[in-house]
């Protein structure tokens, strides 16, 4: 048939990411996310020179899913691991991928003297409010009143202390180049979370700094809730308590788009 | 009351009938089970205690630290990547000479990252100056830590102790155990009275520092108190048994051991594997025994030199391995045995690392190694993976 030579493609698998099966439970937004990281991989042409460094949490098997070189963390480390390897490294592209627990609790220290020293390294931050790998226990990110395997009447301020916004904690420093809190619970803000993501590889690219991305990000499992139900209330509950904005944006970030 | 109940809910309930007025954790796996288990109790109603939801295990050992210092009993459990992360404070806690149970569930340590059951995480921490009990079962794991805190908190001692208990192999299945009543524990354990704490009527400094004139004495004491607490943990394994009835040895407890030509020791629940095996061979005529190492810190060496002295040929499975040089628990099997008369040769056999099963089939491949004279291997190795590296 002549019309094979008019046959475009028009949608493929990512050069970045890997065919295999996703362990993720079905539904859950981490499978969404690690797409958009591989699809700006392949449009800034990085796959051949990218160092992802995986974190213990649901996303452990990072490693699994990407093309590139991946490096295990111990839990919480991936910043400071990312940054030995983007300082002996420059000419790579260097991001971590971490979830709340990882990266908010035990590795927040981590986290903040990355951001504060400004190291040109890259972060997808992954807010689903719960330690998912672990069995879905409080995360610094709870929202007040949920219920979680540690806090099984609901977080109680007064005892479990209050959630962290991490985006806002990191704006009062002067290292981030690049900060943006984003959700992926329809097709509108899949594509302005994608567009998060490419100006967070600019910012390092560019070398300005530090950048990360906060997805607000479902856990249907540990939250008892079917998929669909899980977005509706990411939507109604955690957008409210966690705006979804840009907070830092480095002037030469701005320029360069 | 007898009950069907998983290993991680055994140790919670024990542990709430310890009464602990603080419990700080953070999650890991295997331990989990045990702290979602507490915070539920806790919830509930059913402890008076705070349960305070650390950002990390560093944490939670400094929140129980701080609990105790200010005159309260603790708890607090953790494994592997969990129990390396509060390595410091536990020095701290021990030298500060603060009595405070935590559960060390084992697992295996990164990397490669692994979740399965070996020891190499706890016997990492044996000199600590922490008390280390290892157990076998559920009913000898809950037991244990109502026996420990009695322990911790004994003046002649005040030393803090870790419950060891193998990690998915007895914290994720289900046993049959006899619960003991809140009245039964509190007539075992009075509430905690600390011989001093952190009180400005009463005003004391802990963790200060200590130039070279004082350092080595402070390290002797605990040394001193650490080895006396042998005598302690008999003590309490005997008055458990006058109390409740139940007795699964003390710093030692052996099975077919007075006759045996080869001696077996394990540690935690590798030992259940080995009594049956044990049961087996003794069926076909060989005379094997298995000593449960149930105390390794401190280390039983009087009674190991005793319960060794008739046998022919010591086995150690042991799964921690030292690297660079022995297994952990051989090397300190020999040094009790050395330059005695007529000890037997000790061999060990490392196993079951990163939750390899350790199987019958296992124990006669150490058994026959050992008989042909082998003193170190790993046993259960599968070949066809060191060919292709
Ligand atoms: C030092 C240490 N402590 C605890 C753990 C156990 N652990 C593994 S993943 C995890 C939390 C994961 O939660 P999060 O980072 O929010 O990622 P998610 O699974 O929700 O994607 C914890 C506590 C560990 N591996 N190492
Ligand atoms: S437990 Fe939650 S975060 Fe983990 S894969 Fe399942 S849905 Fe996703």
């Amino acid at each position: 048939m002549e019309a094979d030579t008019e046959t475009q493609v028009l949608f493929e698998r990512p050069q970045a990411m890997q065919p295999v099966r996703m362990h993720y439970c079905p539904g859950c937004t981490h499978g969404i996310v690690h797409r958009l990281l591989a699809e700006v991989m392949d449009e800034f042409d990085l796959v051949e020179r990218s160092v992802g460094v995986a974190p213990v949490g649901c996303a452990v098997f990072a490693y699994e899913y990407f093309t590139c070189d991946m490096l295990e963390a111990a839990h919480g480390r991936a910043p400071a691991m990312a940054t030995g390897v983007k300082r002996v490294r420059p000419d790579l592209f260097v991001f971590a991928y971490q979830g709340d627990g990882d990266l908010a609790s035990i590795g927040i220290a981590e986290t903040i003297h990355a951001a504060a020293r400004g190291e040109n390294i890259s972060i997808i931050f992954i807010n689903n409010a719960v330690f998912g790998m672990t069995g879905g226990q409080m995360a610094p990110t709870t929202l007040p009143g949920m219920r979680t395997s540690t806090t099984p009447e609901g977080r109680d301020l007064k005892l479990a202390g209050n959630p962290m916004r991490v985006c806002e904690l990191l704006a009062a420093l002067d290292g981030p180049a690049y900060l943006a809190r984003v959700a992926v619970t329809n097709p509108r803000r899949v594509r302005e979370a994608k567009r998060a993501i490419r100006r967070a590889f600019q910012a390092q690219l560019d070398e300005l700094g530090f950048s990360l991305v906060e997805v607000l990000s479902t856990c249907p499992t540990r939250w008892g809730m079917p998929p669909l139900d899980a977005l509706k209330w990411l939507d109604d509950n955690m957008v409210p308590y966690y705006p979804i904005k840009e907070f830092v944006v480095a002037e030469g970030l701005a320029e360069a788009e | 009351m007898r009950k069907m109940i998983e290993g991680s809910r055994a140790v919670a309930e024990a542990v709430g009938l310890c009464r602990p007025d603080v419990i700080s954790a953070y999650p890991i796996t295997p331990q989990t089970h045990i702290v979602e288990d507490l915070s539920q109790m806790v919830a509930d109603g059913d402890i008076d205690a705070q349960y305070v939801r650390v950002e990390s295990e560093h944490s939670a050992a400094s929140v129980c630290l701080g609990a105790v210092a200010a005159g309260s009993r603790a708890y607090s459990a953790t494994t592997s990547q969990g129990l390396m992360l509060m390595a410091e404070v536990l020095y701290n806690i021990a030298g500060m000479r603060l009595p405070l149970v935590i559960t060390g569930v084992n697992r295996a340590l990164s990397a490669p990252l692994s979740i399965w059951n070996d020891h190499q995480d706890t016997m990492a921490l044996r000199d600590t100056g922490w008390l280390q009990l290892y157990a076998e079962n559920s009913q000898e794991v809950l037991d244990m830590h109502i026996q420990a805190y009695k322990i911790s908190e004994d003046d002649r001692v005040l030393l803090p102790v870790m419950v060891c208990m193998d990690g998915y192999v007895l914290t994720h299945t289900y046993e049959s155990v006899d619960m003991p009543t809140q009245e039964e524990v509190d007539a075992f354990l009075p509430r905690y009275d600390p011989l001093y704490k952190l009180d400005p009527d009463d005003p004391y400094t802990l963790g200060a520092f200590a130039d070279p004139s004082l350092y080595q004495e402070m390290r002797y004491e605990i040394q001193q108190d650490a080895l006396g607490s042998k005598a302690v943990i008999k003590e309490a394994a005997r008055d458990f048994k006058a109390s409740f009835g139940r007795w699964m040895g003390d710093v030692l407890d052996p099975y077919q051991c007075d006759d045996a030509e080869t001696i077996f020791i394990g540690l935690g629940t590798v030992v259940g594997t080995l009594k049956e095996w044990v049961d087996v061979k003794r069926g076909q005529g060989e005379k094997v025994g298995a000593l449960k190492l149930r105390c390794f810190r401190p280390f039983p060496l009087e009674e190991l030199r005793e319960a060794l002295g008739n046998a022919k040929r010591v086995v150690v499975v042991e799964k921690a391995v030292g690297v660079g040089a022995y297994g952990i628990v051989a090397a300190e099997v020999r040094a009790a045995l050395y330059g005695q008369a007529n000890m037997p040769p000790v061999t060990c056999a490392m196993a079951g690392l990163g939750g390899r099963d350790i199987t019958f089939e296992t124990f006669e491949e150490m058994l026959k190694r050992a008989q042909a004279g082998e003193s170190d291997f790993f046993a259960g190795m599968r070949a066809e993976l060191l060919e292709a590296s």
